[in-house]
């Protein structure tokens, strides 16, 4: 029975260790923002931080995630770079749909907090595995690039 | 929410009821229809979508009426609530819809609320489309005068209520920011303290709206009010239905249309742990479980194999030669102007080409999914969907249930693009129902998403014109061969054997052409097919656009300066043709890549009752790879409510129909949809996407439709850009870039 940290607190799951962590998150947890795009590691939907790096939860069994932080888009707000990157996406009205936008979020966040002042390759490198079917993209890079200048707390 | 004491009153125009909410408060209910019948002719709504309503209409049984249709609650505290007929699937009519309400009846956006409307095809319809459909561009066109009067009528009531209050005449009064002033004595009361008082006035016969000149919300850029649950995870989708002991499937049909399920082992699905129940319909299964990935694991177990049936041997290669054949037959004849068959052989420069478009599917973020409650004495549906009395009518008809037992709980769509008009996968995901307890969630995979959608037809279109002395088109003929999406989804709006949504945009242009016939050939194949973003006009702007490139070209004339000439007679058009040139720099040379061809090309369009020019820049590599830089997009959509989404949906709609054009196609081989997923199924990316320009011509005019017409205008500009780099003329989607390589 796998123990995840999930958003900071431990909880006890009675799962099977090879279960993709995006259905423990959104099936068992309860936890829906999360969300499910292509179930192979090809959109981003799934973007989750697993001590700090983005990773897609459609891939990642539970036993890869013992042990480690769970952050996701629920909570991500909590952290001051991913405080700073929904901020922007506010400010410049990245979403439309939004179903692809909680991995867009998480992804850009893991960039910001890597690279705080990224170059717009950095940006293509580290955003070309989401998708988003509304092409809202010249609008991620923009709010990537308002959260990158906005100042604030380093994580 | 019902109401109370009403004074329901038929106004000239609109018929409007006031009255007291359940609780207090004052209710305004209206009806989106109206009794006007004419529109102004350039945004009357096209055959095709007013048949998307008729659908539903037929399915529910429930014509759209003159009953109020649309409440508005004014609660005690100020607060605002509107019921929403339309969904929200990223086009922004949360934020446009609420702003027409809002200035109006004099109130901060900020105080508006939203619920979204049951299914109700007799309160909820779309004026335009006849139904409670979201789709056709249609939202701010058809709520743009209803939603303003309703304001209207809720602040005029208002006033009045404090006029009797005060004792004073109504027109001493100024209503804004939600309180009334009588600036004589300074006097103020918020709406929430006059609702109880205003509930028990008339409806007022006549409202007045502000001229555009006083909007202080409509035109001024306004922040999309689903921003934020957007961005924090709280936004909930049809996929995020959580029900108490839900069941979670998931789905595997037949992989060839018509084929029936041959063999699986239940037994082996039933032993993997949280597998609860095994469903078989007639070609397809379910695997219900605890999750998802438990259902996931069964259905792998279950390993279903099928008898492919009478459409094994389906592929892409026979299904375009029979196209091909069929579309050299003479059609239906959706225009005759002049004698283009006898002008087409009279001297000149003739020329004549094919065009070929692909299958598309619409892979949505949110792969189809619909919850589902099947009780003996109703159901619930949890469902994403455009057509909320649709699924509630199909649902009615596959149950026995009566429509009013049938409640259809909607959400935010995770895409619609017209894959969510249909009601497929809430109709399996009711049949499934019939044979369990309990409320479950039906989500298809990815793979099931892009090998059993309704795919956008393939289109073969012939044309021919001919030149006259000074290279403009004398005669014009273009017949239009696919499969009609109407004639399945409502055959009333089949006219004279005329798919209206197959030569939408091919069948009116804004061109002055003296002798133009027009034609369509039905021609269906097993593959199911239904609308995608932009419909007709996505399939026939590119067509069109690209024709006229080739005549521009056989015409040694440059292509805007062509089009410019042939829309002389179409002043909205030209205004956006200059204004995509200016803003472009069209002219001038482009600078130069090394390694690569470069070029530019336009097109223009009316659609959805807005005017648009693009101009797209693009280079060519070496090993014929395209990559488009910059679109200018100059667009005339009328009176414009919220820029911001005006510009987004140009820039979404640019990215859209872009995908399409570099890599778009659903192929059969052996009855089976070849792609399955991303991998294959390409879909552009932020390192892919181009710079886009929106440009917004200022106007008064009735309000045009933005989310389709820049989805329907690219393929061509691309293409056409294509031509001027390469010299390669791009009669086929999706662009076929080996074959650019360079020699």
């Amino acid at each position: 029975m796998p123990s995840l940290t999930i958003n900071g607190s431990a909880t006890n799951f009675d799962v099977p260790d090879d279960m993709p962590l995006l259905w423990v998150l959104r099936d068992v947890a309860g936890l829906t923002g999360t969300k499910f795009g292509c179930g192979v590691s090809l959109c981003g939907a799934c973007t989750i931080h697993l001590d700090g790096e983005a990773v897609r939860s459609c891939v990642t069994p539970v036993s890869s995630a013992v042990g480690k932080k769970i952050v996701t888009i629920e909570a991500v707000g909590l952290d001051p770079v991913g405080a700073r990157v929904q901020d922007a996406w506010r400010q410049v009205d990245v979403v439309q749909c939004g179903y692809c936008q909680s991995g867009q979020v998480m992804s850009a966040t893991a960039l910001l907090t890597k690279t705080p002042k990224p170059s717009d390759a950095d940006i293509d490198t580290a955003m070309a595995g989401n998708i988003c079917r509304c092409g809202t993209y010249n609008r991620i890079r923009a709010a990537i690039k308002i959260a990158a200048a906005t100042p604030g707390t380093p994580s | 929410m019902r109401l109370a004491d009403t004074t329901p009153l038929t106004s000239r125009r609109r018929f409007l009821q006031v009255g007291a909410a359940t609780g207090g408060g004052l209710l305004i209910g209206f009806s989106l229809f109206g009794c006007e019948q004419k529109k102004p002719a350039d945004r009357k709504t096209p055959p095709s979508e007013k048949a998307v309503g008729a659908a539903a209409t037929a399915e529910t049984n429930r014509a759209p009426g003159l009953a109020p249709n649309a409440f508005i609650r004014i609660d005690r505290d100020g607060l605002v609530t509107l019921i929403m007929h339309k969904v929200e699937m990223g086009q922004g009519t949360f934020t446009s819809m609420p702003m027409l309400l809002a200035e109006e009846l004099g109130v901060d956006l900020a105080k508006v609320r939203l619920e979204q409307a049951p299914a109700d095809n007799n309160l909820y319809s779309d004026p335009m489309l006849g139904g409670q459909v979201t789709g056709g561009s249609t939202s701010v066109r058809g709520a743009w005068k209803p939603l303003r009067e309703a304001g209207a009528a809720a602040r005029s009531v208002l006033v009045s209520a404090a006029a009797q209050t005060w004792q004073v005449d109504a027109s001493t009064l100024t209503a804004a920011n939600g309180a009334v002033t009588h600036a004589a004595t300074g006097r103020t009361l918020g709406y929430g303290e006059l609702v109880d008082a205003a509930a028990k006035l008339p409806a007022p016969k006549n409202v007045k709206l502000k001229d555009a000149a006083a909007f202080t919300l409509i035109g001024k850029a306004h922040k999309r009010l689903d921003s934020p649950d957007k961005t924090n995870g709280k936004a909930l989708f049809g996929i995020d239905a959580r029900l108490p002991n839900m069941g979670i499937a998931t789905v595997a049909a037949s992989p060839v249309a018509g084929g029936k399920l041959a063999s699986a082992d239940e037994a082996k699905a039933m032993a993997v742990k949280g597998v609860r129940q095994v469903l078989k319909i007639d070609g397809a299964v379910a695997v219900v479980a605890d999750h998802m990935w438990a259902a996931k694991q069964g259905l792998a177990a279950l390993a279903p194999t099928w008898d492919d049936g009478p459409n094994k041997a389906m592929a892409s290669g026979a299904l375009v030669a029979d196209m091909m054949a069929a579309s050299k037959k003479p059609g239906a004849v959706a225009q005759n102007k002049g004698d283009a068959i006898k002008s087409l052989g009279q001297a000149g420069r003739k020329l004549d080409a094919v065009y070929e478009l692909p299958y598309l599917a619409h892979a949505t973020m949110e792969p189809m999914n619909c919850t589902v409650d099947l009780r003996a004495d109703g159901c619930d549906l949890w469902v994403g969907t455009q057509v909320p009395s649709l699924a509630q009518g199909a649902t009615a008809k596959l149950t026995g249930l009566p429509l009013e037992k049938v409640k259809v709980h909607n959400f935010y769509l995770g895409g619609g693009f017209g894959r969510r008009l249909e009601v497929d996968y809430v109709t399996q995901a009711v049949s499934f129902a019939k044979l369990m307890k309990g409320p479950v969630k039906f989500i298809w995979t990815r793979e099931e998403d892009i090998q059993h959608d309704m795919y956008r037809p393939y289109y073969v279109d012939r044309l021919s014109a001919r030149l006259d002395a000074k290279g403009m088109p004398a005669a014009w003929f273009h017949r239009v061969t696919g499969s009609s999406i109407m004639a399945r989804f409502a055959p009333a709006a089949m006219k004279d054997g005329v798919d209206p949504d197959a030569v939408e945009g091919a069948r009116e242009l804004q061109y002055t052409i003296p002798d133009m016939r027009v034609e369509y050939v039905r021609h269906e194949s097993p593959v199911a097919t239904a609308f995608w973003r932009g419909v007709g006009p996505t399939h026939n702007v590119f067509v069109v656009e690209s024709f006229v490139d080739e005549l521009a070209f056989a015409a040694r004339q440059d292509p805007l300066a062509y089009r410019r000439q042939l829309s002389a007679k179409s002043p909205r058009l030209l205004r956006v043709l200059n204004l995509a040139a200016e803003k472009s720099g069209w002219g001038q040379p482009l600078k130069p890549i090394a390694g690569r061809r470069v070029g530019r090309g336009v097109s223009a369009q009316f659609a959805f009752g807005s005017f648009m020019a693009q101009v797209a820049e693009v280079s060519v590599g070496a090993d014929g790879e395209v990559r488009v830089h910059r679109v200018v997009c100059a667009l005339d959509c009328g009176q414009v409510v919220n820029p911001d989404t005006v510009v987004a949906q140009m820039e979404g709609g640019i990215v859209f129909g872009l995908t399409a054009a570099l890599w778009g196609q659903v192929t059969f081989d052996k009855g089976r949809v070849q792609q399955s997923n991303f991998g294959d199924y390409r879909m552009m990316r932020i390192n892919e996407a181009p710079k886009v320009e929106v440009h917004i011509v200022a106007s008064t005019d009735e309000p045009g439709g933005i989310g389709e017409p820049g989805t329907a205008a690219i393929s061509p500009a691309v293409t056409n850009a294509v031509f001027a780099a390469t010299g390669k003329r791009i009669r086929k989607l999706p662009i076929d870039q080996a074959a650019l390589k360079k020699a």
